[in-house]
């Protein structure tokens, strides 16, 4: 087995680490997304799909538990990657001038990651089954409770607006690293990219707005 | 169409030695012609220099005509210049205005370090190649020339790659000074053709370990090796290259070697 730790170890093997948790991540995304558009069938719909996806047991732990292992996995690959790649330049230029290849996604990665992982802990803090009691208020009720204080409805809007920044590099980025670069598909994932990226800031950004009207 | 001339100041990277410290020295560079390439302007600063009894600008030249990938400075903070696919002596000094300051720095990544001035050691990338970036034919008579057909489309994409003279600006280009796209396009040019496909896997790890071993960065798909390189190579070849290896890695029995240190 060495040969795999060897693999993932070389800097191409940490790219598919990052590339492939990455799609995971994207994939929980479109599903947690479309999930939560319940709510625009009203209170008791996304209160009745909250249930439906607490009913799936340990189905559930195990998507949980393999969300988690991504995470760590995506999260310490990201802080080798960090430090190896700022120690590959040890002197910085006078003048640094881009020729238009990177963007404010792809330069601003590891600080909108750090970003996302901060939310996700007041995310997991605020809803998660495991953190809040969900037996005396329902899903509804909680979201209504937290999105109520002025301070979690700007950290939640602003975090969209950053978790969308860090797709738009993200999901072109993750299959040009596993090497699905195509004159035929790579124009429309490029695009794909950006699209998806608005989708989930004005999604997600969506919810918390939605919610506060419906209370 | 006449030819003017134009006065600049210039912000030249000044190290004696490999280890000693550098620090920007400004120049006065003055009455230069709108003709001269800017190797010809650092050449006419220098005899200035020189005459003054002052120790020359140190730079890497060679053909001067863009093809031997020996020069190349970052200028104004672009690698050979603010020109698209010129090389930096292929650079004209009519692309400046008077009056212009002009930062002039070396290429900039551990794995290059400067030898002085404005010179790098490329060597790191030399060595890349030699891990692997050739294909082993035996001496004797040449084979038929059709026994192994080649499309007009792999030749063609085999060529873009092979386009590559090494000079390193998208290592100076890239923001983690990978050097993702010059190893790319050195195992792309092989790994397309027929003649490549025997020792595709074990060259793939082999210059994946090397370039590693040598202390570039990881890339994180910034494009901006793509940007900047004076021969326009697609980063396209950096996704045939993580195809390539994980073929490698992960459907061949090679192993990936050690990478041979560097001297």
């Amino acid at each position: 087995m060495t040969w795999v730790l060897r693999t993932l170890s070389t800097s191409i093997g940490k790219k598919q680490l990052m590339a492939v948790t990455g799609l995971l991540f994207l994939l929980f995304l479109a599903t947690h997304l479309l999930g939560n558009m319940s709510i625009y069938g009203g209170g008791p719909a996304f209160v009745a799909y909250a249930e439906h996806l607490h009913a799936l047991g340990k189905l559930l732990v195990a998507a949980e538990v393999l969300m988690a292992l991504a995470l760590i996995i995506h999260v310490l690959t990201a802080v080798v990657l960090f430090f190896e790649n700022r120690a590959a330049r040890p002197v910085k230029y006078a003048v640094d001038k881009s020729g238009g290849g990177r963007t404010f996604s792809s330069q601003t990665m590891p600080y909108t990651g750090l970003l996302v992982l901060g939310f996700i802990c007041v995310h997991l803090a605020t809803f998660s089954h495991h953190i809040v009691d969900q037996t005396t208020r329902n899903i509804f009720q909680i979201a209504v409770a937290v999105f109520s204080q002025p301070v979690y409805l700007v950290i939640y809007l602003v975090s969209m607006i950053i978790l969308g920044f860090h797709v738009r590099h993200g999901l072109w980025s993750a299959f040009q690293t596993v090497g699905a670069n195509h004159p035929k598909y790579m124009p429309f994932i490029e695009k794909l990219s950006i699209v998806f990226a608005v989708i989930v800031a004005i999604g997600f950004g969506s919810l918390p707005l939605i919610i506060l009207a419906m209370r | 169409m006449s030819s003017k001339s134009i006065n600049l100041t210039l912000k030249v990277w000044r190290q004696q030695g490999p280890k000693a410290p550098g620090r920007l020295e400004t120049y006065k560079a003055e009455n230069i012609s709108t003709d001269a390439s800017f190797l010809e302007m650092l050449d006419i600063v220098n005899e200035r220099l020189t005459l003054e009894g002052k120790e020359p600008i140190a730079f890497d030249h060679d053909c001067r005509e863009g093809i031997c990938g020996m020069c190349g400075s970052v200028v104004n903070g672009r690698p050979h210049g603010p020109q698209k696919e010129t090389t930096l002596c292929q650079l004209h000094m009519r692309h400046f205005q008077d009056g212009d300051t002009v930062y002039i720095e070396p290429f900039r990544a551990r794995a290059l370090p400067v030898v002085k001035d404005l010179v790098v050691d490329r060597s790191a990338l030399d060595q890349i190649i030699a891990a692997g970036g050739f294909i082993s034919v035996n001496t004797g008579q040449a084979p038929e020339a059709n026994s192994l057909p080649v499309p007009k489309d792999k030749a063609d994409l085999a060529m873009d790659a092979a386009a590559c003279i090494g000079c390193g600006a998208c290592i100076a280009a890239c923001p983690n000074a990978a050097a993702m796209l010059f190893t790319s396009a050195k195992i792309s040019q092989l790994a397309l053709l027929p003649h490549g496909r025997p020792e595709a896997a074990k060259r793939a790890l082999a210059m994946l370990a090397q370039m590693d071993a040598a202390g570039f960065g990881n890339c994180t798909n910034h494009k901006e090796c793509e940007m900047e390189c004076p021969k326009g190579i697609s980063i396209s070849n950096i996704a045939r290259l993580n195809r390539e290896f994980l073929k490698a890695a992960l459907a061949s029995a090679e192993e990936i070697p050690a990478a041979t240190k560097k001297e």
